[in-house]
């Protein structure tokens, strides 16, 4: 099953389990149903459950707060992450805070889809992950799954949760097929091992994890292992997981998928040097955007976006080793099947 | 219109505009373009023709579908297909693509792919107008669909209310992506929703480019006379998908036009059937497009040929 057709299924199923539910935005319910990730749910659950709005995000946001609040378990999707900066005031001041201010008595059950858009000139206002700014508010739960099971199963998790979650889900993951058992559960807030090894540990968030799967294979033909860490969830972080990787492999590169400077993975990386300060053979090392806007030519493209070949070179850095021979493999496949529009 | 002069200039920017797209339209399939092109085949006329009718160091504002906006205000069909094809040369160093053009030396000041954006960044234009004492005046370009923001309206307010000297232009095809706006509006329409602002409002079939122009020389003639903004609202049919190279009546969610109506809401159809009772030949206007044409062609290739833009390019210009 796709990534995209997972997200669809996790939703349809919670929509099935519990008439509350239900999901709207830009676009929902048109032909193109958000990438397909919205398929059939219109037909299955009528337009009531499922629709499309006029554009004005910021009142969609409140007015999703305000369903949350009474009764209504709202999913509220954006085509592209970027547009969630015209909802900040309801997420900052009002989501993220409300329970608390009430002292406990409301609860906000409700979930904001959002796509990260890349390649194809998507440019500075269509390319960003914004992950690291939201897990940033005390009382959001942000995740970001990169496997079809984890979109089924955390979309579901998301749903029956009684706290706001934010979902990110990168655009190129939505052709990848992956097997989805609809009985897993997938709680929120926990990392997963998706490769073992023992040279040295990746943390992955979101798209780079595909990545440092491709690096992982590359580095593997000459016996280094890399083991990846799905990060899954950047709030709640589960610094478990990672902290008993770490101190197996003692190394540790995060590969996050945003802006380096002040982001989610400086976040990382101090917990790992204060909990793993004597077992650290390397500093940590971070990889992220450049610090530029998302330019939109591929051949700048190419250099802000970390890649397979950047975990390659800082593993080989890392762990002392020569540069491998790169000259043959393929990297960036998906620049080439990726064909826009849009 | 008053002088056939004037009115194979205005043709020659119609035209520039229309041949540019159908020059991508044949292009895009190559995947040598890779940018998300919001194609504005139909709409062409109406940033011809208000910016036509403004003055020289007037200041203008656009969406992600500008390419008309653009070749109107610039004529700059190499820096136009630079950008398309990522380049160095392109008119933001490849690093806008077709969503962001900008023009500031020829008074394209910003365009933004963020439905409604650059509306209140035109008012504060307006506003740094009134403040240094200069007579500019301002445009800002938006869909139907922007109106349904909030910040259109705040903008609005804040404009009628300091007297701008601003056209809010609404160019309403009657679609945001693919939604109707039957399913997106709460009001009646868009000149009664606005009818309460203290601005000036003038209406009219933004297909015609005469009609566009007598709208703005009106609203011109009106804010000299009264000083409060005007608001343009005029309706075209976008001939194609929202973004992308090709037609997708085959979708079903808007019928196909027959022959007919796509000749009556053709900018360039219509405006030609002008030309002629002002005594335009065939030939003439013939000439006119080979000519253009050419232009077109010639810059397209050229920005095939041209380089990207170096790895250190990526880190300039991130502040001043
Ligand atoms: C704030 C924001 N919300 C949603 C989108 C996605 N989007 C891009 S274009 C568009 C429709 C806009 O319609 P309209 O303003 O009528 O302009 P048109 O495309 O018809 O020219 C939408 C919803 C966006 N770019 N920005
Ligand atoms: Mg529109």
């Amino acid at each position: 099953m796709t990534f995209r057709d997972a997200l669809a299924l996790g939703m349809a199923r919670e929509m099935e389990a519990d008439p509350s539910v239900f999901v709207f935005g830009l676009d929902v319910p048109d032909h193109k149903r958000i990438f397909g990730s919205t398929r059939d749910l219109v037909e299955k659950f009528g337009p009531s459950r499922c629709f499309g709005t006029p554009l004005c995000e910021d009142a969609l946001t409140g007015i999703a707060l305000g369903a949350a609040i009474s009764g209504l378990r709202p999913v509220l999707v954006h085509i592209r992450a970027d547009f969630l900066l015209l909802t900040m005031n309801q997420i900052g001041n009002m989501i993220s805070c409300l329970r608390y201010m009430s002292g406990g008595k409301v609860k906000v059950p409700l979930v904001i889809r959002a796509i990260i858009g890349r390649g194809w000139g998507q440019s500075a206002q269509h390319s960003k992950s914004l992950h690291g700014m939201f897990a940033h508010f005390p009382g959001l739960k942000v995740a970001l799954p990169s496997r079809p099971q984890d979109a089924y199963s955390l979309m579901r998790a998301a749903v029956r949760d009684d706290n706001p979650v934010m979902i990110f889900e990168h655009r190129w993951l939505y052709d990848v097929s992956g097997v989805v058992d609809e009985k897993v559960k997938v709680e929120l807030g926990k990392a997963s091992v998706i490769r073992k090894g023992a040279a040295l540990t990746v943390a992955g968030v979101s798209w780079m994890n595909v990545e440092a799967m491709k690096a992982a294979e590359v580095l593997a033909r000459r016996g280094v292992e890399l083991e990846i860490v799905d990060v899954r969830s950047v709030a709640p972080f589960d610094e478990e997981t990672l902290i008993r990787s770490v101190e197996r492999t003692g190394h540790c590169i995060v590969a996050d998928y945003d802006w380096v400077h002040a982001g989610f993975s400086g976040e990382i990386a101090t917990r790992i040097n204060y909990r793993c300060f004597g077992k650290l053979k390397k500093p940590v090392e971070r990889l992220g955007f450049r610090h530029t806007p998302c330019p939109s030519t591929r051949t700048l493209e190419n250099l802000f976006y970390p890649s397979a070949i950047d975990i390659i070179r800082t593993a080989e850095k890392m762990l002392g080793l020569s540069e491998t021979d790169l000259a043959g493999e393929e990297f960036f496949s998906y620049e080439k099947n990726f064909k826009g529009p849009f | 219109m008053n002088s056939r002069d004037e009115a194979l200039r205005l043709y020659r920017k119609l035209l520039l505009a229309r041949l540019s797209e159908e020059k991508i339209r044949e292009l895009y399939p190559s995947n040598e373009i890779k940018s998300p092109v919001h194609l504005g085949i139909g709409g062409e006329a109406i940033p011809v023709g208000v910016c036509h009718c403004l003055p020289e160091n007037s200041k203008y504002f656009g969406t992600y579908r500008n390419h008309t906006l653009y070749l109107t205000l610039t004529g700059d069909t190499d820096g136009f297909f630079a950008e398309l094809y990522g380049r160095a040369s392109g008119a933001g160093g490849g690093k806008a693509g077709s969503m962001h053009l900008m023009a500031p030396d020829r008074g394209l000041m910003a365009t933004s792919a963020v439905v409604a954006t650059t509306i209140p960044v035109a008012v504060g234009a307006a506003m740094a107008a009134r403040y240094r004492g200069s007579d500019d005046w301002v445009a800002v370009f938006f869909g139907d669909g922007a109106m349904e923001e909030g910040v259109f309206w705040e903008s609005l307010n804040f404009a009628c209310l300091h007297k701008l000297r601003i056209l809010f232009v609404c160019e309403d095809n009657g679609l945001a992506i693919h939604s109707h706006d039957t399913t997106r509006r709460g009001f009646r329409s868009i000149p009664e929703s606005v009818g309460g602002f203290r601005c000036h409002v003038l209406s009219g079939d933004g297909s015609r480019l005469s009609t566009v122009v007598e709208k703005t020389r009106e609203a011109v003639t009106r804010m000299k006379k009264d000083s409060q903004p005007a608001f343009l609202h005029l309706t075209y049919f976008r001939f194609l998908e929202h973004v992308g190279p090709k037609e997708d009546f085959a979708a079903g969610y808007r019928p196909a036009p027959t022959e007919a109506e796509r000749g009556g809401r053709d900018p360039v159809a219509i405006f030609e059937g002008e030309l002629k009772s002002l005594k335009c030949s065939r030939p003439e206007m013939d000439a006119i497009r080979s000519e253009l044409a050419k232009q077109v062609d010639a810059s397209s290739r050229k920005a095939q040929a041209a380089p990207s833009p170096s790895p250190p390019d990526l880190l300039t210009d991130v502040f001043s």
